[in-house]
């Protein structure tokens, strides 16, 4: 494997927040119980109208962060495409199996089918910016994201690819949300379940290159995803790739700071105990992609350090699986 | 006829989201596709639902649409001669 | 130099079969698996032709010997059925010996369940448990859990594309020396919602799809899963593992056109298999058959023989679909096809495109119809998707 390194060189997002970058964890919105909606931006703006009329909010959202992400690298058209999404594009496809249902599979049209299957972003982004390159979408619940960063990462280090869009994307759909509710999986304003979370909905997406730029954020180093957590893996993951547990400085957490999940993340904070902490979901809320925000987050605080601390570390999981690490470098 | 058309209008418009379409901005003998009004082949097979679902016209074939969503006028012919509600 | 990636284990589950066996058999008897819908009432069943596999759901549990109170969806069972045998075949004693990962694909989820239950969620709590069988990724995690696999676990949905893609992303892992063998496949069950989808596309066929004749109508829907364990050659030869044969080169592009439309001189494909030829360092003269993706739907027929033309120009392979035999099993269908390459390769056999009659006017080419005894060293399959996604891979002889 060749010597590549990966730099972050540009982002954007929608999520609850107000703005699509530059954040202040000290003046940021704290995520409420139950059901959050994203900030929706003018679309208007970036986008030429025609274009939106059959966009569901997911592909809206997707496509502002993506574009946001290319402006700031002064980019226009990215050698490939990864996307990760949990559920997909679930409004079209909750329209279109609702409608199905209703009127008993008569009369229905094809534009929610075509916009359901899950690579609609991915799909969409590449028609409207003209990208014939690789075109990937990962649906692995809580390691989506990673899963497409980890595509990306592996192919700019391999010399597959100079750079790659990378994005993660999730909408609310009002009746699978409901039944996630039922299912106890969501809480509901007035209750809280034992294993329920406060969910969101959002996109956001990174334009990694291997030549860092003044703009840069962050390298990444390495990434890591596995079914189950071995005790010595941070360690192990650490040391491959030559750093001292003190060396770490920071980290970003995908806690949803649920009794199930309390045990792992506990676990690896107590490998870290003078480390700076941040549990991202405490500002986006969960979603299967929230950790791609979490990597925004973290990214915008390594490139704002000013100390030695040089290295920042991500970890998710949820429900004890679908554990992944990310090594980030200031630059 | 007139009202035919009109109906039209505004049913493509509702179906088709083309929210920053004025009625008045469809005229009748305007292409519906490529240079007129733009649509595309999805847009086709949303048109041939409505066929059915208003007029109780069925096209079986996409290609039969061609000739039949040329305009706003020959739409509203084809619907006059074949409805059957 | 790197390593090869070798295949040494593949599961199948189809309309044609059960097992490896099963599925070479009618490969080679030429017999469709093609029939009338009967796993759920539908007002289109008596119009349509699917590829069911012959299992029912409680069949598939009880010869998994699973727990039946669980929330399995038939993608899933389909998924383990043919996971297991994969692994079986490639006599993987322990899971975990290297580092193993397990990429699966899917297109619509557990949709199969969820349209069942849909409407009862809020009153029945009998049915809550299948809320969360809608992820994606659910049924990849009951594999995993299945198999005891600790390691990477990943799932991709690229629409009709995903195996492909799921086997180009396990390569990679190997490749960058993240993981030592991975099993790569996909399952999709049928359900009312694909069916519904593709019907108001105006591309499903009421009979029996007849891909790159001229006169074709349309796709059939099929629904299987299958599995292929890929690993680095090292790991395959010590312990004395049979080898099927080689992934020498892969490809994915986009079309970039329309969004479930393919453009008509077949842009991607062309990308995708010149991307695959590239790595594989071969020329196209050296492809000797090419499992199509071949749908039978107007618009993908014509495009990828566009694009097979432009790439091999007057010495285009023998090449045929085998969607006649399963339906088109949307993000299984590269898996499935991944097998039928292989066993191409290791019978040294074309297998035949059915229901050809009549070549397309457009094309200068038409797909080989009766089975055929050939030398095969290299072959190559294609498989393309909505949102413009193409991907090729090639298979070589060890």
């Amino acid at each position: 494997m060749s010597k590549n390194t990966i730099y972050i060189n540009g982002l954007g997002s929608v999520s609850i927040q107000e703005q699509s970058r530059n954040f202040d964890l000290s003046t940021m919105l704290e995520i409420q119980q139950g059901i959050n909606l994203a900030k929706q931006p003018s679309y208007k703006d970036l986008m030429p109208p025609a274009s939106l009329r059959r966009m569901s909010k997911g592909v809206k959202m997707g496509m502002y962060a993506a574009k946001i992400a290319l402006q700031e690298s002064d980019i226009k058209t990215p050698d490939a495409i990864i996307t990760g999404t949990g559920l997909g594009c679930l409004i079209d496809s909750e329209k279109f199996l609702e409608l199905l249902l209703e009127n008993d599979e008569n009369h229905l049209t094809p534009t929610a089918f075509i916009q359901s299957t899950h690579n609609t972003v991915g799909g969409q982004i590449a028609l409207q910016m003209g990208c014939k390159g690789y075109n990937f979408t990962y649906v692995h619940q809580n390691s989506s994201f990673e899963s497409a960063l980890l595509d990306a990462f592996l192919q700019i280090k391999g010399s597959e690819l100079e750079n790659a869009l990378v994005g993660g994307i999730d909408e609310v759909g009002s009746s699978t949300y409901k039944n996630l509710q039922i299912a106890e999986k969501i809480n509901t304003e007035e209750q809280l379940f034992e294993s329920g979370v406060n969910a969101a909905e959002g996109a956001t997406f990174f334009f990694l290159n291997k030549e860092a730029t003044e703009k840069s954020y962050a390298e990444i180093l390495d990434i890591s995803i596995e079914n189950t957590m071995d005790k010595n893996r941070i360690e192990t993951f650490l040391s491959d790739n030559n750093i001292a547990i003190q060396e770490v400085g920071s980290l970003f957490l995908g806690s949803c700071e649920l009794a199930v999940d309390k045990e792992y993340f506990s676990s690896f904070e107590s490998l870290f105990p003078t480390a700076e902490k941040v549990l991202y979901k405490r500002y986006v809320g969960h979603h299967h992609t929230a950790s791609a925000f979490g990597l925004l987050l973290a990214a915008e605080h390594a490139q704002k350090q000013v100390c030695n601390e040089k290295y920042t570390l991500l970890y998710n999981q949820f429900e004890g699986k679908d554990h992944s690490l990310i090594l980030l470098k200031k630059c | 006829m007139e009202d035919l058309k009109k109906e039209l209008k505004v049913k493509i418009i509702e179906v088709l989201n083309l929210e920053d379409i004025e009625l008045s901005e469809i005229g009748d003998q305007d292409a519906l596709f490529g240079d007129g009004l733009g649509l595309d082949s999805i847009d086709a097979l949303e048109l041939i639902v409505l066929m059915d679902k208003d007029y109780g016209i069925k096209l079986s074939d996409p290609k039969e649409g061609r000739e039949i969503f040329q305009s706003i006028e020959t739409m509203a012919a084809y619907i006059a001669a074949h409805r059957t509600k | 130099m790197q390593e090869r990636i070798v295949i040494t284990g593949m599961g199948i589950v189809s309309a044609i079969g059960t097992s490896v066996e099963e599925n070479l058999e009618a490969l080679l008897k030429r017999e469709s698996g093609l029939g009338r819908l009967s796993l759920f009432d539908s007002i289109y069943k008596d119009q349509i032709q699917v590829g069911e596999v012959k299992l029912t759901d409680k069949e598939l549990e009880e010869s998994l010997q699973m727990d039946l109170n669980d929330n399995y969806t038939r993608t899933t069972l389909l998924g383990i059925y043919a996971a297991k045998q994969a692994v079986e075949n490639a006599s993987i004693e322990d899971i975990n010996d290297c580092r193993t990962g397990l990429i699966s694909s899917t297109s619509v989820g557990g949709m199969d369940y969820i349209e069942r239950y849909y409407t009862e969620f809020a009153t029945n709590p009998q049915v809550v448990k299948y809320i969360t069988s809608q992820e994606a990724g659910a049924s990849t995690d009951k594999i995993a859990n299945y198999l005891g696999l600790k390691g990477y676990v990943s799932t991709i949905s690229t629409a009709c594309s995903s195996a492909a893609n799921a086997i180009m992303m396990g390569c990679r892992m190997i490749k960058s020396g993240k993981l030592d063998r991975v099993i790569v496949g996909g399952t999709d069950a049928l359900s009312k919602f694909t069916i519904n989808g593709f019907n108001t596309l105006m591309i499903l066929s009421d009979s029996l799809n007849s891909p790159f004749d001229q006169d074709r109508k349309g796709l059939n829907l099929g629904e299987a899963a299958a599995y292929i364990v890929i690993e680095k050659e090292s790991i395959a030869r010590n312990a004395n593992r049979a080898i099927l044969g080689v992934v020498s080169g892969y490809g994915n592009a986009n079309d970039a056109f329309h969004q479930t439309a393919s453009s008509e001189n077949g842009e991607g494909a062309y990308l995708a298999m010149e991307k695959a030829l590239t790595m594989a360092g071969l020329e196209s003269n050296q492809i000797d058959y090419i499992n199509a993706h071949g749908t039978a739907t107007p618009n993908n027929d014509l495009s990828e023989g566009r694009a097979i033309e432009r790439i091999f120009v007057d010495k285009v392979p023998y090449f045929s679909s085998t969607k006649p035999y399963t339906g088109h099993t949307l993000a299984a269908a590269g898996a499935i096809e991944a097998v039928y390459s292989l066993l191409a390769i290791g019978h040294q056999k074309v297998f035949a495109n059915l229901n050809f009659k009549t070549p397309m006017e457009e094309l200068n080419i038409q797909p080989q119809t009766e089975t055929l005894d050939l030398p095969l060293q290299h072959v190559m399959s294609n498989s393309f998707g909505f949102g413009g996604n193409c991907s090729t891979v090639i298979f070589s002889k060890a």
